[in-house]
């Protein structure tokens, strides 16, 4: 980025603390509230002046609340920031699809276990290449399951207790995923034919792009009593699933930015970019959308399940005979990519409000009623995944996130480098080689693939987990490193 | 002119511009500038054909539509595709449609180098502008 541009940035923005930078309400006409830009002055460096525009973007959208925010990842996306998080009062404000993306309740997963790093490593080549056989991943992967239209419908309603109750799991998973693993309200009648389609032969497929499965190792703790409560101490094995609703939720975004794009013009809501499409959010229009977005994020759900459920099976075959029980329980699911329907505390008085995290997790504090029973006393799980090769955090959620972010935290590493400029740039070969150095084995289907989501194309992890940390939003629980990464 | 289609630089996704001497010809390029993120379309045969019909309230939807349209026979065919044939495209304030034929075959992953999953088509930074030697189209989708 040239020194221009960095400079561009400063001029623009009010620096409220190391943490903190407001995006004035008058940088672009017709905002209707501030933007708020949570990073440190390392992150705020590389930040593009195009991602302040779309976080200004969404402030001018009708009943935003507060503050249009941009969590430490934040970059580019289309219509939101990734990273963006923006809560609209219930009945004078909007839902929009672009706040959440295509990709709805795309989101990770952590799981446990009682082996060790050393137990694991001498087998580690083979593991991976059991992983990378037992789950589909790539451009348009499909399943070795197929679901009927009637399966698809108890999977929209159910979510992840459809899994169970189908043999993929156990009932101790469903209080480990984000809203159970099944938002309520979902209508899959709602759902196109088309995206029924793309939803049936998908369930338990990874994708593609930053999509993974990853065999990691606690390699530090920082906060004992959570670390305890979320079954989590140094040297042990865990692994991590990250991928959505698959080509299910795209169509789903697909049909329904469709009905939204014609539906602003007739509520006359001015779009700064069309992308961000919306209606309000009692509206037919909205709420039709907010239906299917919940079969899609409850769809999710079950894809991740499906995929741990045949991990599991991949890690029993391996280790089961030597060590028993290998304690595989899920520590908790995450989804980065939704809209909720939430009661939040402004300006003194409790409001219902629908709040947008696309590319942003929720992190509700010790003693909400959201926050599963067993982890109360302690706070949600929120989970980071770092980039291709390098350090994902588990964090817990704080009061300060209820205070200033809706309840809400990072996702990941966030993007610096485009995959255009990282194939060109970059070796896909060589990158898997610098990696295996380090111990750590890659699977992808195309070497370019490795080249796209290399460490160098991402900001750090940790710069961006310092920022919530410091801000007091989630603070670290534990690091964990990867061993070995079956990629999307 | 020169080129059919060249992709700009966009942090997450890909973004592109193509051009066409007609909107037609545009809309053909654009669609092969979305196809060759996920595979290159020059190892395709073009053996089978699929036609598309689709009909949307103005060009931007169109082109959005469009776009969605050839995503979703190339997820649930499992096709791929070489060669776009816009066959008739109209453009009135009342209504735009096109009727196109795709060309390509089943997709074979021995034969089939895939990159990037292209999610979906985006209607973000959309441009369609007639310009002195044809037209252009600049879209980005979510990869």
């Amino acid at each position: 980025m040239s020194e221009a541009n960095v400079n561009s940035v400063y001029d623009i923005l009010t620096k409220i603390n190391d943490n903190t930078w407001e995006l004035p309400g008058n940088f672009k006409p017709g905002m209707n509230v501030p933007g708020r830009i949570f990073v440190s002055k390392t992150l705020l460096d590389i930040l593009e002046k195009e991602t302040l525009d779309q976080v200004a973007n969404v402030a001018s959208l009708p009943g935003i609340q507060k503050y249009s925010m941009a969590m430490p990842d934040a970059h580019l996306g289309y219509g939101f920031p990734i990273g963006g998080v923006a809560a609209f009062d219930k009945d004078k404000g909007v839902i929009s699809p672009g706040g959440v993306g295509f990709d709805i309740n795309c989101g990770v997963r952590l799981i446990r276990s009682n082996l060790s790093e050393g137990d694991v490593r001498p087998k580690l080549p083979e593991l991976l290449d059991a992983l990378f056989e037992a789950i589909p991943s790539g451009v348009g992967s499909k399943s070795r399951i197929r679901v009927n239209d009637k399966e698809l419908d108890d999977i929209f309603i159910h979510g992840v207790r459809w899994a169970v109750v189908n043999g993929y799991g156990v009932e101790a998973d469903v209080s480990h995923c984000e809203s159970n693993g099944t938002m309520p309200g979902a209508d899959p009648s709602k759902v196109s034919i088309k995206a029924r389609k793309r939803g049936r032969p998908q369930l338990g497929t990874l994708g593609s792009g930053n999509h993974f499965l990853e065999v990691q190792y606690v390699d530090k703790v920082y906060d004992e009593e959570a670390a305890r409560a979320f079954g989590l101490k140094e040297g042990q094995v865990t692994f991590m699933i990250h991928c959505g609703s698959r080509g299910a939720g795209h169509q789903i975004c697909t049909d329904h930015l469709q009905v939204l794009a014609q539906a602003s013009k007739k509520y006359k809501i001015t779009l700064p970019d069309k992308q961000l499409a919306c209606a309000p959010a009692e509206s037919e229009e909205a709420q039709d959308y907010f239906k299917a977005m919940i079969c899609a994020a409850n769809y999710a759900w079950v894809n991740r399940q499906v995929i741990m459920h045949w991990s599991r099976e991949v890690f029993d075959r391996f280790f089961k005979d030597e060590f028993g029980d290998l304690g595989l329980d899920l520590v908790y699911d995450v989804a980065h990519n939704v809209a909720k329907l939430e009661k939040h505390t402004i300006d003194g008085e409790q409001k219902e409000v629908y709040v947008h995290r696309k590319g942003a997790t929720r992190a509700f504090p010790a003693g909400h009623p959201e926050v599963p029973e067993d982890y109360r006393s302690i706070g949600q799980p929120v989970i980071i995944p770092g980039s291709m090769g390098t350090a994902s955090y588990i964090l817990k959620g704080c009061p300060a996130a209820m205070d200033i972010t809706f309840g809400s935290a990072c996702h990941g590493a966030g993007r610096v480098m485009s995959r255009k400029s990282a194939k060109h740039e970059l070796s896909g070969e060589e990158i898997q080689k610098e990696l295996k150095s380090q111990g750590i084995i890659v699977r992808a289907t195309q070497p370019s693939l490795i080249a796209e989501e290399a460490p160098e194309v991402y900001k750090s992890s940790s710069d961006v987990v310092d920022v919530v940390h410091n801000l007091g939003i989630a603070t670290k629980v534990a690091r964990v490193l990867p061993m070995g990464v079956v990629k999307g | 002119m020169g080129k059919d289609f060249e992709y700009l630089e966009h942090t997450a996704d890909a973004k592109f511009r193509a051009y066409g001497k007609s909107l037609g010809e545009a809309f053909e390029n654009a669609a092969l500038a979305m196809l060759n993120v996920m595979v290159d379309t020059g190892s395709v045969k073009n053996t089978l054909s699929v036609n598309i019909k689709l009909a949307a309230n103005d060009i931007d939807s169109l082109l959005f539509d469009w776009l969605s349209e050839i995503l979703f026979v190339f997820e649930v065919d499992e096709m791929v595709f070489g060669r776009i044939k816009v066959n008739e495209l109209n453009v009135s304030d009342e209504e735009c449609s096109i009727y196109a034929t795709l060309f390509g075959e089943t997709i074979d992953h021995s034969v089939h180098v895939f990159d990037t999953e292209v999610k979906a088509a985006t209607y973000n930074d959309m441009i369609i502008e007639q310009r002195d030697e044809g037209w252009m189209i600049q879209a980005t989708v979510d990869t």
